[in-house]
């Protein structure tokens, strides 16, 4: 296809010019908006989804693959550049290590454990006195949390006795436990700890056109197979059923009526510097946990001074992560790792314990210990010397991992750098994030049963990732958070924003609490709920 | 150990290189010196300049001889193949290759008065060392031990430690970037070796 004058300089003479109307007008092609888009042009409406990145050709993952494994060449997504630039203070944040850019978002990524929060995630200041209540609970999200699980394929059984209530079974069934989940097991038994499986958006079986794992070991960042759940899936089905994706459309900012009751429109940018405005009855915002605060805060007008529905302050405050929680060493044994790229066993005992009150759970890792492959190519020699390297490397590591949750600070936040500016001149994101003493006790908790665990087996612990050297788990979280009262929340239960009832916000910014759990099932679930309530006045 | 076609195969395989088997042999002309003189198909401003005193694929396997263990069985055709589907479709990597080729080809020859293929393996050995290449950060742009030690060392290594038999000497069937690993991660012990399926992948 030739460039067109239309294409926004992209040269693949794609049409991205403004719908001439849509009802809907969705902003961010990940999980949350893939999925509302979906349902909602399913329902009948006109919706357009405006995605700042481009489409990824699947046919190029095994290439995409080898830039994974390869050092020098390159970052598979794409991600960095003054597209992408954001500073930070605080304890620092690798935020574009920690999303993607792209039809699909960060679900091309992501390693694709789905589990649903705990009741008490959503009653965290009720029950315990820390953090703040959700606006809905448990039970006012099962039914879609049900649902989510059909749209992803979720891969698991119903062996975890901490799990909440479910009311069917998933809809694949559970990887088996590797070789050295079975090795943990008798440690685990002695010392009182249930092992149980880990749902994966991951097909165990084929399931929804796409193919079953066949074990490549990449998963994340790549799945070269298409087993792994990326938003790709119901973009296409959006696709199908009538919604229109606009890829290298970043949008710049959301305009609101003279009244400032609704948006009007969202502004985008796309490559060549062209902006476009796309109107709209309603619009979801969809971009993620930091650039959705971002675009609020970028849409600042005379009535809305400190940024799009921010009449409580909270935009860009509450920001959240999980942080991550290991330990390992070696065995006498053979642990056979790096065969897959995800987990097939944790535990969740922990989780509702008080001391600490903050969530968490445990992983055994399957990828423990260097890959000989990604050694090779980073090695400072070759030959024999290198494979006696390589044999004495592989082969007896064992470890664990785990996420523990932080829970909302306001001194946390995304603000916007007025020094920095991104390709089209816009402030970029600054990230304040820090971790408080409480957060590192909970972390030193995880630590001290990951110890107990790995040393009941008779692993020599070599290392240990705790309150010093700990990072984020890549799950951003509470910038645009929800609740009841407009004063204090972004979103009302319904993910709408306060201040302006058309505009609707999804995904992990909107929790108010952020539990232990990987997010993407509960932004799943939520889309589904908020799709289901706009679709019936389309 | 024996490195056979399927090796081949599979290591084309983790770079997205579709290439059936049978169709290999056909699909690729070897560069040669004179390609650079303009009668290759895709000579390139990288190749002005420089010039390969011999076949590029005959100083792959010299170089593959080197950084490979050591009783590599079969080596040649594994490196011909893998390479001949490696360019195929990519010009831009072919090009960046052959330049590297030429590089290395030239210090050898302004070293030693001689085609680094035709320096007895001790001394290729010690020329990669000499260059730095050992510790040089694997670049396609970078300075030439950059370049060298990316299209020429690590690539060959990334080949060998991604097929079977490559991984198997290491202790692991079913290394990353081969599928294979949902076959094997349950299992106690590594997989006994299938050596009987052919090799047109």
């Amino acid at each position: 296809m030739s460039a067109g004058a239309d294409d926004g300089g992209v040269g693949d003479g794609a049409d991205r010019t403004p719908s001439p109307r849509a009802d809907v007008c969705v902003v961010g092609s990940g999980p949350a908006g893939a999925l509302a888009a979906h349902r909602l042009a399913g329902a009948g409406a006109d919706v357009v989804v405006l995605e700042a990145g481009p489409r990824f050709d699947f046919d190029e993952r095994r290439e995409q693959q080898e830039e994974f494994i390869r050092p020098g060449m390159g970052d598979p997504w794409e991600m960095g550049g003054a597209r992408d630039a954001y500073t930070d203070s605080g304890r620092g944040y690798p935020l574009n290590a920690a999303r993607v850019k792209g039809v699909g978002g960060s679900t091309l990524h992501w390693q694709g454990m789905v589990m649903r929060l705990h009741e008490r995630d959503f009653e965290l200041e009720s029950r315990h006195g820390v953090g703040v209540d959700w606006p809905i609970d448990y039970e006012d999200l099962r039914p879609y949390y049900a649902a989510a699980e059909r749209a992803l394929g979720v891969a698991g059984a119903a062996d975890n006795p901490y799990a909440p209530p479910r009311e069917e079974p998933f809809p694949l069934p559970a990887f088996p436990p590797s070789h050295s989940d079975s090795l943990f097991a008798p440690a685990c038994e002695r010392l009182g700890i249930d092992m149980h499986s880990v749902p994966n958006a991951r097909n165990s079986e084929p399931y929804d056109g796409r193919a079953s794992c066949q074990g490549y070991g990449t998963c994340k960042p790549i799945c070269p197979s298409g087993a792994k759940y990326t938003a790709e899936s119901h973009v296409a089905k959006a696709t199908e059923a009538g919604a229109r994706i606009v890829d290298h459309a970043a949008v710049q900012r959301l305009v609101h009526d003279d009244a400032g009751e609704t948006v009007e429109a969202a502004v985008y940018a796309t490559p060549d510097g062209t902006e476009r405005r796309q109107p709209a009855d309603r619009f979801v915002l969809a971009a993620g946990g930091v650039e959705n605060a971002r675009l609020l805060l970028l849409s600042a007008s005379e009535l809305y001074p400190d940024g799009l529905a921010n009449s409580s302050g909270a935009v860009g405050r509450f920001f959240m992560d999980h942080l991550f929680a290991g330990a390992g060493g070696q065995l006498d044994e053979p642990t056979r790792q790096n065969h897959v790229g995800f987990n097939t066993s944790e535990t969740h005992q922990f989780y509702d314990d008080t001391d600490p009150v903050e969530g968490m759970k445990l992983e055994f890792l399957n990828y423990a210990g260097p890959s000989p492959v990604m050694q090779a190519l980073g090695a400072e020699t070759w030959g024999e010397e290198l494979l006696e390297q390589l044999q004495a490397s592989y082969g007896t590591h064992v470890a664990m991992g785990g996420l523990v949750e932080q829970l909302p600070d306001a001194d946390n936040r995304v603000t916007l750098d007025p020094d920095v500016r991104d390709d089209h001149g816009n402030p970029v994101p600054h990230i304040e994030w820090s971790l408080s003493e409480r957060t590192r006790g909970a972390l030193r908790r995880a630590n001290e049963i990951q110890h107990a665990i790995l040393e009941e087996l008779g692993v020599d612990v070599e290392w240990t990732v705790g309150p010093e050297a700990t990072g984020p788990a890549y799950h951003q979280m509470g910038t645009t958070r929800m609740g009841t009262d407009p004063a204090t929340s972004v979103v009302d239960a319904d993910c709408r924003a306060h201040d302006l009832p058309n505009l609707r916000i999804v995904g992990s910014s909107v929790f108010p609490t952020g539990g232990a759990m990987n997010p993407t099932l509960t932004i799943a679930a939520l889309a589904l709920r908020v799709a289901e309530s706009m679709a019936e006045s389309v | 150990m024996e490195l056979t076609r399927r090796d081949a195969l599979a290591a084309l395989s983790a770079v997205g290189a579709a290439v059936g088997g049978g169709v290999l042999a056909g699909r690729f002309d070897p560069p040669r010196a004179d390609d650079a003189a303009g009668n290759g198909d895709e000579a390139t401003d990288a190749d002005e300049g420089v010039s390969l005193s011999t076949d590029l694929l005959a100083l792959l396997d010299a170089v593959a001889e080197v950084v490979y263990p050591d009783g590599v069985e079969n080596r040649r055709a594994f490196v011909d193949s893998y390479v001949v589907g490696r360019v195929a479709d990519r010009p831009d990597y072919r090009a960046g290759l052959r330049e590297a080729a030429a590089q290395l080809d030239a210090v050898a020859r302004d070293w030693y008065d001689a085609p680094y293929a035709d320096l007895d393996a001790d001394t290729r050995d010690l020329l990669l060392r000499d260059l730095g290449v050992e510790t040089a950060d694997p670049d396609p742009e970078g300075p030439v031990t950059d370049r060298i030690r990316f299209f020429l060392v690590n690539d060959p290594l990334f080949a060998f430690y991604t097929s079977p038999t490559g991984g198997r000497l290491v202790g692991i069937e079913n290394p990353i970037g081969y599928p294979g690993g949902i076959e094997s991660y349950q299992r106690a012990t590594m997989s006994p070796a299938d050596d009987g399926a052919g090799g047109d992948g």
